[in-house]
């Protein structure tokens, strides 16, 4: 207890606006990232449908998504610069003297986004100015350049979880780099591979739930069929993949970051046949209040047997290892991801079982509510998952190399909260109009498919292209209002 | 060597943002100064028509700018925001601002909202560049220096107002260049003459500016302006010199949009590489040089060889993408079958 009052005392008094500052940009932004990364593959899943088998609902929505992908990418741009700005901002002793050890990734993932900012331009401007294939030829390339944006940002923060690629000299900074050791550290595979495979099953999920929604309300057309269909059947069969995934990036944490394992499941001091517990409080005395306590569970979990050694919290100093409060936190992140991950399994296996049984699984309401709930459930994880991550990372910000305190800026704490007040309000305001933007295209064309009767499988007459709804998207020649 | 190449690609993604993101810069400038809700109603539907497609892509410039500084040369990101915490700040909430104002001013319909989102973006466009100019004459002062702490001289001494001004001016004439071409593509001539007026304004406020500037730094910015007025330095200034002036000329012949640009391009790139030369040996004159503030090696290594396959990977795609952009005729739409006439006239 005097130890956590003394580390509070010692922390200086702008680390906690900066932590604040930081987590809220990146949460903020954590949000659009599935969208960024696998809004494009579900795109083309979608356009390949409508080329293979000429079908006009499946283009429309293909090319409506395509133009929605643009708006979301415009809205992310900004969130991510605001970020990169933080880092030289908020945390200049990290960059300062990190930086050439694991600041690449992010060279590699600012070329990757320019990229798919071009590549997506391109898709969308390809609509009407280039051959059906080609068209298709010239998107695929759009997942690739995703992943390889992620690729950069997953390797900078696996490093900062599993630092390696240096020596330490005699002042203590870091030499000798090795940048292929800095870049492939022990975190990054499992990181990596459970990342990716959520931010698929995020974007999957999301734009079924769309639908899913649209189809509780009564438009059960083709239109809407298909739109559910694709994007769940996708994110359906990534789902038992990311339960593996996920089990292996647990024991990858106990093995490489015993100290963060702890946190996560609220072991308390290191021993053998130690109890999992489900939820429950940390105290600063080590007993754990409330949740529901299943003996031995954590050690098989971890090492397949009871007799496996967990090492717990105390096993370094209270300075080394996050507070209890931070400690339930990281607890609470983690049931909350691991209890939607499990629930979306039962999901999948429901529609699963029901495809095999050549039954509509839609037709029943309870599993449209489930699929439409599915999707906010699936942001909900990234945002336990992220907090997982880097609350249960705490106090290091380059684990056991740096403290976050040693890494922040010396602006007064009131000018941190200065600011953030006015990130809060431009977030608030960009958020808003994303979102209103969307329900504008969405109200616009419903109204347009009504007239045309397309959603029912009629073929669609002329009529404005969906990509020009968005406000990113290719310009028609002529200035609204026209010449004058 | 490995050290000078990235200080290379560091000055080319600085110049690459200061014509790119200086274009749409400028035409918020212009939405600033179109005037009342009647007057400025057509300059500013011309501004939300054609900026739009390309803002976003020109951010990662800026992205890419703060990347090569944190691997390639971290001492100097850590000293430039640290010293120059406060302008950097402004002009990341600028970036925000401009980013939330401008796509809210679209789907708004009521006036009082228009104009309050529309001010947003307007305003955050001539201060973001302001606070970008005056960062980089606090550094072409030499009043960014490794371990020093937030100063407010180090932008409001009168190199960095000066260079403040000076890109609030070249953006605002890239804008105004930009915006011309733009007017005609759209099929309105009014703007075009609208527009070019406003570039050759600014062309003249840049020359005035420029004058100042010589006289200014000399004493203020001496290591900067000595090989500014002298050596390769020199030379290139004049490069920027005679791109502006063959802007003018083209502006006033009203030749095609392509040339017009290429030379306004041309000219402010040529200011930025002629810094970059002044500022030879140096990361922040005169107290970091470029070898002293390199990062490591073999991460050196990586970032050069980084930027170069990603310039052979974007630039195919840039150019496939201005092509589309430009080519005029479309394909039949293959959701809109029959008539490719558009029946509300949006689009042919």
């Amino acid at each position: 207890m005097t130890g956590a009052v003394l580390l509070l005392a010692a922390d200086p008094a702008q680390l906690l606006p900066a932590r604040e500052l930081m987590a809220f940009s990146l949460g903020t932004h954590i949000l659009l990232v599935p969208f960024g990364v696998a809004l494009p593959f579900v795109t083309l899943l979608m356009h390949y449908r409508a080329l293979r088998g000429d079908d006009p609902v499946a283009m429309l929505l293909a090319r409506r998504w395509s133009a929605v992908m643009a708006v979301q990418f415009a809205v992310g741009v900004v969130t991510g610069t605001v970020l990169s700005f933080e880092f030289g901002l908020l945390w200049p002793g990290l960059m300062g003297r990190w930086g050439d050890v694991f600041g690449l990734g992010f060279g590699v993932e600012a070329w990757a986004f320019f990229l798919e900012a071009v590549l997506i331009s391109v898709y969308l401007y390809g609509w009407r100015r280039l051959r059906p294939w080609t068209h298709f030829a010239l998107g695929v390339p759009l997942p690739f350049v995703a992943l390889l944006g992620a690729f950069g940002i997953l390797a900078a923060n696996s490093w900062m979880n599993t630092p390696r690629g240096f020596r330490l000299d005699a002042n203590g900074d870091p030499v000798g780099v090795d940048v292929r050791a800095a870049v492939f550290t022990p975190m990054f595979g499992p990181e990596y591979w459970h990342f990716v495979v959520g931010m698929f099953m995020t974007a999957g999920f999301v734009v079924a739930g769309v639908y899913a929604t649209g189809m509780l309300r009564g438009r059960r057309d083709r239109y809407h069929r298909l739109g559910f269909t694709v994007p769940f059947t996708a994110a359906a069969v990534l789902t038992p993949v990311q339960l593996f995934l996920g089990d292996f990036i647990a024991r990858s944490v106990f093995h490489q970051q015993a100290v963060k394992f702890a946190a996560t499941e609220l072991v308390w001091r290191t021993g053998t046949h130690v109890p999992e517990y489900i939820f429950g409080r940390l105290n600063p005395d080590g007993s754990v209040s409330g949740g529901i306590r299943i003996p031995q569970l954590d050690s098989v979990l971890a090492g397949f047997s009871p007799s496996t050694e967990v090492t717990g919290l105390t096993s370094v100093p209270a300075e080394d290892r996050p507070t209890t409060g931070q400690a339930t936190l990281v607890h609470t992140a983690f049931d909350v991801m691991v209890l939607i991950g499990s629930v979306l399994m039962l999901l999948a296996l429901w529609y699963a079982w029901a495809r095999w049984r050549h039954r509509d699984p839609s037709r029943s309401r309870w599993f449209l509510r489930a699929a439409a709930g599915a999707g906010a459930a699936c942001l909900i994880a990234v945002e336990a998952g992220w907090i997982t991550t880097e609350v249960g990372r705490q106090p290091w910000i380059v684990y056991g190399y740096m403290r976050v305190s040693e890494a922040v800026t010396t602006t007064s704490a009131g000018t941190l909260w200065a600011v953030m007040g006015v990130v809060v309000l431009g977030y608030v305001a960009l958020l808003a109009v994303f979102v209103a933007v969307l329900l504008r295209m969405r109200a616009r064309w419903r109204l347009r498919d009504e007239r045309t009767g397309v959603r029912q499988g009629a073929r669609p007459a002329a009529g404005e292209a969906p990509e020009h709804a968005a406000p990113y998207g290719p310009r028609p020649r002529h200035l609204p209002g026209g010449r004058r | 060597m490995i050290a000078d190449a990235v200080a290379w690609v560091l000055v080319l993604a600085v110049a690459a943002y200061a014509c790119g993101g200086g274009a749409d810069y400028g035409a918020g400038f212009w939405d600033l100064l179109a005037g009342g809700a009647r007057r400025g109603d057509r300059p500013r539907a011309l501004i939300d028509h054609a900026v739009a497609p390309v803002w976003e892509v020109n951010n990662v410039w800026l992205v890419f700018v703060l990347v090569v500084m944190w691997t390639g040369f971290p001492v100097m990101f850590q000293a430039v925001f640290s010293v120059l915490w406060l302008p950097l700040t402004l002009a990341a909430m600028g970036l925000v601002l401009r980013g939330a104002g401008f796509a809210l001013r679209k789907p708004t319909r009521r006036l009082a909202e228009r104009r309050l989102f529309g001010a947003a973006f307007a305003v955050a466009s001539v201060l973001t560049p302001y606070f970008f100019g005056a960062a980089v004459g606090g550094v072409a002062s030499g009043r960014v220096a490794p371990g020093g702490s937030a100063s407010v001289s180090a932008w409001t001494n009168p190199t960095s107002v000066l260079t403040g001004l000076m890109t609030v001016a070249a953006a605002a004439f890239l804008g105004a260049v930009f915006l011309s071409g733009d007017a005609r593509t759209y099929g309105t001539p009014d703007l075009v003459d609208y527009f070019r007026r406003r570039a050759l304004v600014t062309l003249l406020a840049l020359a005035v500016l420029a004058g100042i500037g010589i006289a200014l730094t000399r004493d203020d910015a001496p290591y900067v302006h000595e090989r500014l007025t002298g050596g390769p330095g020199l030379a290139l200034v004049c490069v920027a010199g005679v791109c502006a002036l063959a802007a003018a000329w083209l502006l006033v012949r009203g030749a095609p949009t392509q040339f017009t640009r290429a030379a306004a391009v041309g000219s402010v790139g040529a200011v930025v590489v002629a810094w970059g030369l002044a500022q030879r040996p140096y990361l922040l004159p005169t107290s970091l040089t470029v070898a002293e503030g390199a990062g490591a090696r073999a991460t050196m290594g990586w970032l050069v060889i980084v930027s170069l396959v990603a310039v052979v990977l974007v630039g195919p795609a840039l150019v496939l993408l201005y092509r589309l952009e430009s080519r005029g005729e479309l394909e039949p739409d293959p959701v809109v079958s029959g008539d490719p006439e558009d029946s509300t006239g949006t689009e042919r």
